[in-house]
């Protein structure tokens, strides 16, 4: 295990739910609750300036934790890159990270967007893509890819 | 004076731009908060084209999905072709053979090349400048010619397809791709010769849309936004996929992030990219154009169909048909350098042979969040400047 990543894990310790590798990339699941902090602390700590896509994963309607939100984090001096996410139950809502990166704003009101997902201030929480009065949300695994109408 | 403002209130107004307007390049749409004529916000409303793009793609085959892929910036479809196809062969865990690695490159940068001109045509005739527009057009034509003589179609090529490419390049294509780079560099001059030292260019463009160092990374900006703000920053460089480390090229940066340098640095990037094009057709290498491990390949259509009829090419061939080749269980996330900045690819696969969640980042959708910045302060008629420069495509945006 790289240095770095030794480093985040003794920092960090208390929030890392889970810690894996595939194919060369890292990933952290971390507690919910201090999710901010936990951004805070990459971000100012360890130099992870760049918010490189921030994004939603339905696993499905049964699973506990139903929700992953997904940021994938880099470090653009050292290039060290890190996948952060955090679980989510359904009407369960995470921090907004817009203070630690602007460019957050989008990608959350696009996971908003999609699944249904509420970001706690957040300056303009609306729908990016969808009009307002749209039903449902489309990333969903239950949302239907055919017909016109969706029942709610 | 007094007698006619008097009892007259002062407060901004808000004009919509968009969602047709010529400056907005597709159907982009614009909330103006204006007073007089000087922006005081700038609120993008974006959607009008979404396709649901990550939702049809959860529904289809690995395969499947490379088509929709190409319809999402339809300027570069190559390159976006090369990011999906290189995220799902890390995701099997899979090397392509050189040449096809090489004829990848040459396709991409033929597309950055492509793109650039055509943001080139377009942004000069937005400010005023048309006969821009009809000199770059003239280049862009024989690089659809050449895209075209690889892939059969102009458009929407899904030349590239997961493991390499769908066939090897034609007879004739290096020898008319080299007749093409061997005038290109003249015809470069001649686009900058009506511009660079242009009075009127130069004012509607130097100090106009300023974007900060800190406010482009912090707000996720990349590609030729990020480096015309002074960040030397190349995911080809950083991150080099498909062979980039074998080619040397330089990575043009801007000093003021402003439109003016943001212009520079695109044109050096087509010069860059003819270089790396140079390279490589010089060192291409002879080969297979396919991954040979794993089946996800066609087989041979003369065992499928010839005389000489092979009963295991023709089940596999009927099992990639019906179903399709199976990916391992994992989440990966590659990207590169698109010509309009970082593409990347999120898949998380569940063992099956259709993508359980795609996520797409698409640069024109993050570069276009920064046109508040770049537009609070200026005048109205900046706007498509401003527009111009950011280099979207709304089908980048929408997905």
């Amino acid at each position: 295990m790289a240095d770095w990543l030794a480093e985040v894990g003794v920092r960090l310790g208390n929030v890392i739910l889970e810690q894996g590798e595939f194919r060369g990339e890292h990933t952290v699941v971390v507690d919910r609750n201090s999710l901010l902090e936990t951004l805070d602390v990459l971000k100012s700590g360890f130099g992870f300036n760049s918010l490189v896509d921030l994004c939603g994963v339905d696993r499905g309607i049964d699973e506990n934790p139903r929700f992953y939100i997904v940021y994938h984090l880099r470090n653009m001096e050292t290039k060290y890159q890190l996948r952060v996410k955090v679980g989510l139950r359904e009407g369960e809502s995470v921090h907004s990270c817009c203070g630690l990166w602007k460019g957050a704003d989008w990608m959350e009101r696009e996971v908003y967007d999609m699944f249904g997902i509420k970001f706690d201030g957040h300056p303009d929480l609306t729908r990016l893509y969808l009009p307002e009065d749209f039903l449902g949300y489309p990333l969903r695994k239950d949302y239907p890819t055919e017909g016109h109408e969706f029942e709610g | 004076m007094g007698s006619v403002t008097e009892g007259l209130e002062r407060r901004t107004f808000t004009l919509n731009l968009g969602p047709q307007h010529p400056s907005t390049h597709g159907v982009l749409r614009v909330m103006l908060d204006l007073e007089g004529e000087t922006v005081v916000d700038a609120r993008p409303v974006i959607g009008y084209l979404h396709r649901g793009t990550e939702k049809l793609a959860e529904d289809k085959t690995y395969q499947q999905v490379i088509p929709l892929i190409d319809r999402l910036d339809y300027l570069a479809c190559p390159a976006y072709n090369f990011a999906y196809c290189l995220a799902v062969e890390k995701l099997l865990g899979i090397e392509v053979p050189h040449r096809a690695q090489y004829i990848r490159v040459i396709m991409a940068e033929l597309a950055r090349i492509a793109s650039h001109l055509i943001w080139l045509g377009s942004h000069a005739m937005d400010i005023g400048a048309v006969t821009v527009f009809l000199y770059t057009f003239r280049e862009r034509e024989v690089t659809y010619e050449l895209l075209e003589m690889a892939a059969g179609v102009r458009m929407h090529q899904s030349y590239f397809v997961v493991g390499g490419v769908r066939w090897d390049l034609p007879d004739g294509f290096v020898e008319k791709l080299k007749a093409f780079l061997d005038i290109f560099p003249k015809k470069i001059k001649e686009y900058e010769n009506l511009l660079t030292k242009n009075k009127i260019w130069k004012l509607r463009t130097v100090g106009v849309g300023l974007l900060s160092r800190e406010d482009a990374i912090a707000c996720s900006v990349t590609g030729p936004m990020l480096r015309g703000s002074g960040v030397k920053w190349d995911i080809r460089k950083a991150y080099p996929y498909s062979g980039y480390e074998q080619f040397e090229f330089e990575v043009p940066t801007g000093e003021r992030g402003d439109t003016y340098d943001r212009y520079l640095v695109r044109m050096e990037e087509m010069r860059q990219s003819r270089e790396i094009i140079l390279q490589a057709l010089e060192k291409l290498p002879e080969g297979p154009i396919h991954a040979l491990e794993g089946k996800l390949f066609f087989p041979d259509p003369e065992l499928v169909r010839g005389v000489h009829k092979d009963m295991a090419a023709l089940i596999h061939q009927f099992k990639l048909v019906s179903e399709g080749f199976h990916a391992p269980e994992g989440e990966i996330y590659q990207s590169i350098e698109a010509p309009k900045g970082e593409l990347g690819f999120y898949i998380v696969g569940d063992g099956g042979p259709k993508p359980f969640r795609l996520r797409i980042r698409l640069p024109s959708l993050m570069n276009l969040q920064s046109l508040p910045l770049l537009s609070k302060g200026h005048k109205i008629a900046d706007m498509a400047a401003i527009i111009g420069t950011l280099d979207i495509v709304l089908g980048d945006v929408d997905k």
